[in-house]
């Protein structure tokens, strides 16, 4: 039976930490993701969850207490946000490179330089690299549902590597939406327990983890961890799989809207593509074939599954919620153009960064956007490929 | 992948490494080679030994095995060269070379 309620995302991520009952908690906290520790050890501090809330001094610390006790054997989580999860930076390499499927709850937030608050992907898009698995959330609900995925994912054995589970800061964090809830016991179930076959505290079974690694065997763990990474692909669709079975709703590598007969098509992730997909309706009604590729798995990248899906497609546009600063576009540009370019007939692409630091993307950006891909259909000219979009130019203002 | 420490050495491919590096046994470290780097190598004399055990607690490492009371001969595959047995040792059964090539 399903739960009507309505949340806002961190309070779903925190019921979905509740319904797990995790082993450890470790967590410092820093704005938009507060809330999450906070609600979290009101159940502790209430017994609704058997947790050992660890109140660290920093979040270098709370990446070491879930990477040790996640080595103990134990289920271990956390909930951070930009600088927080900067401040993890060593720490997240360690624990995904030993193989400890910690679960992170990410509140998306810029990162600082000039200070910032608001939402944007520059955090986790800078970790992309790290090794963890990453899912991306368009509302509440996908936050939820991500979370409890999450585990049976990076813990399977033919994958052990963290995940965090990714949200838009206060879009999606703060806003109350309607959401359906599992009952515990159908989390618990679901989830299942925490089996490690080697662990620290398993006293018949003596282990080191993360020795000292010279040169003579570093590479070879990194492609082993490679192979992880791979691995987790069909992990991850099989587990999607399962939670279709559970609750009716249906997660892949990315979700496509719309796209069956689309001649354009934009590319984003997280929280604006609700914003797109109101644009779609609109555009649709009026008779243009417009559609939306909204990205859930990030890392592993799903790149032929991409180039399959867009490979029908005239033109597209690529939204990253982040300046990468390579002068030539954002990571999800160069990953999805990468992508493209194994097809013998490819889309025409661009890209458009927008929303830093919290700046707003509206349905009229959007329709704009696919004006600009219709015209780049007529003319077969693409023009300007590395754009940006939302900020002041100096022709606006005269 | 469950390899035994002691059956992965430099030939060893990375399918049939361990994943992160996990080491599934103790005591692997007496395994490896950590004596390559030294440039200074302590000599035992036993002739003058007279077995105080003094130079046995100071090794920082544990390269001055002890077999019913009796110190041996250096374990030079640990032995890092830094000369503090033959600092300590109150009759000369040590001395301090230089390591030749």
């Amino acid at each position: 039976m399903s739960i009507k309620e309505r949340l806002s995302g961190n309070e779903a991520v925190a019921i979905a930490m509740k319904q797990i009952n995790p082993d450890v908690m470790g967590a410092f906290p820093i704005t938009p993701s507060t809330e999450i520790p906070q609600y979290f050890s009101g159940y502790v501090a209430n017994g609704e969850v058997d947790t050992e809330f660890v109140a660290v001094e920093s979040e270098h610390s709370a990446m070491s207490t879930c990477f040790a006790a996640q080595a103990a054997g134990a289920r271990a989580v956390t909930a951070t946000s930009s600088a927080g999860m900067a401040f993890m930076w060593e720490m997240l390499y360690v624990t995904a490179s030993a193989r400890l499927p910690v679960t992170m709850a990410l509140v998306n937030r810029a990162l600082t330089g000039p200070i910032n608050i608001n939402n944007d992907h520059s955090d986790s898009m800078g970790a992309r690299d790290s090794g963890w698995i990453q899912l991306y959330s368009e509302s509440n609900q996908e936050a939820y549902d991500n979370f409890i995925m999450a585990m049976p994912i990076g813990e399977n054995k033919a994958v052990r590597l963290p995940v965090m589970v990714c949200q838009d800061g206060f879009i999606t964090s703060h806003a109350v939406e309607n959401i359906e809830l599992l009952e515990d016991n159908e989390v618990r179930h679901f989830v299942g327990e925490y089996d490690p076959d080697h662990y620290l505290l398993k006293k018949e079974n003596p282990l080191a983890v993360g020795p000292y690694d010279i040169s003579a065997y570093y590479m070879d763990h990194k492609i082993l961890q490679a192979e992880a990474m791979k691995n987790a692909k069909s992990v991850i669709l099989s587990v999607a799989k399962d939670f279709q079975k559970l609750t009716g709703r249906s997660y892949g590598f990315f979700e496509e809207y719309m796209m069956e007969d689309a001649e354009t098509a934009i590319v984003v992730i997280g929280s604006s593509a609700g914003t797109a997909k109101e644009a779609i309706k609109e555009l649709r009604s009026s008779g243009k074939r417009v559609g939306l590729i909204k990205i859930r798995v990030f890392r592993p990248f799903p790149m032929d599954e991409l180039a399959g899906a867009l490979s029908h497609v005239k033109a597209i546009a690529v939204m990253d919620k982040c300046e990468g600063f390579s002068a030539c576009g954002g990571p999800l540009f160069a990953e999805t153009r990468s992508a493209l370019y194994d097809l013998d007939v490819r889309p025409k692409s661009i890209n458009y960064v927008y929303g830093l630091g919290g700046r707003d993307i509206r349905v009229e950006d959007f329709e704009f956007i696919f004006g600009e891909l219709e015209s780049i259909v007529k003319t077969g000219l693409t023009g300007k490929i590395y754009r940006h979009l939302g900020q002041r130019e100096e022709e606006v203002l005269k | 992948m469950t390899t035994r420490a002691k059956d992965i050495n430099e030939t060893t491919p990375w399918q049939k490494l361990t994943p992160g590096g996990e080491i599934y046994e103790g005591g692997t470290s007496i395994l490896v080679d950590t004596g390559s780097w030294r440039t200074m190598r302590p000599v035992f004399h036993e002739e003058k030994c007279t077995h105080c055990m003094l130079c046995y607690p100071f090794c920082p490492d544990s390269s001055i095995p002890v077999v019913g009371g009796r110190r041996q001969d250096f374990d030079l595959m640990h032995c890092k060269g830094c000369g503090i047995c033959f600092k300590i040792c109150p009759v000369n059964a040590i001395t301090f070379v230089k390591e030749e090539a």
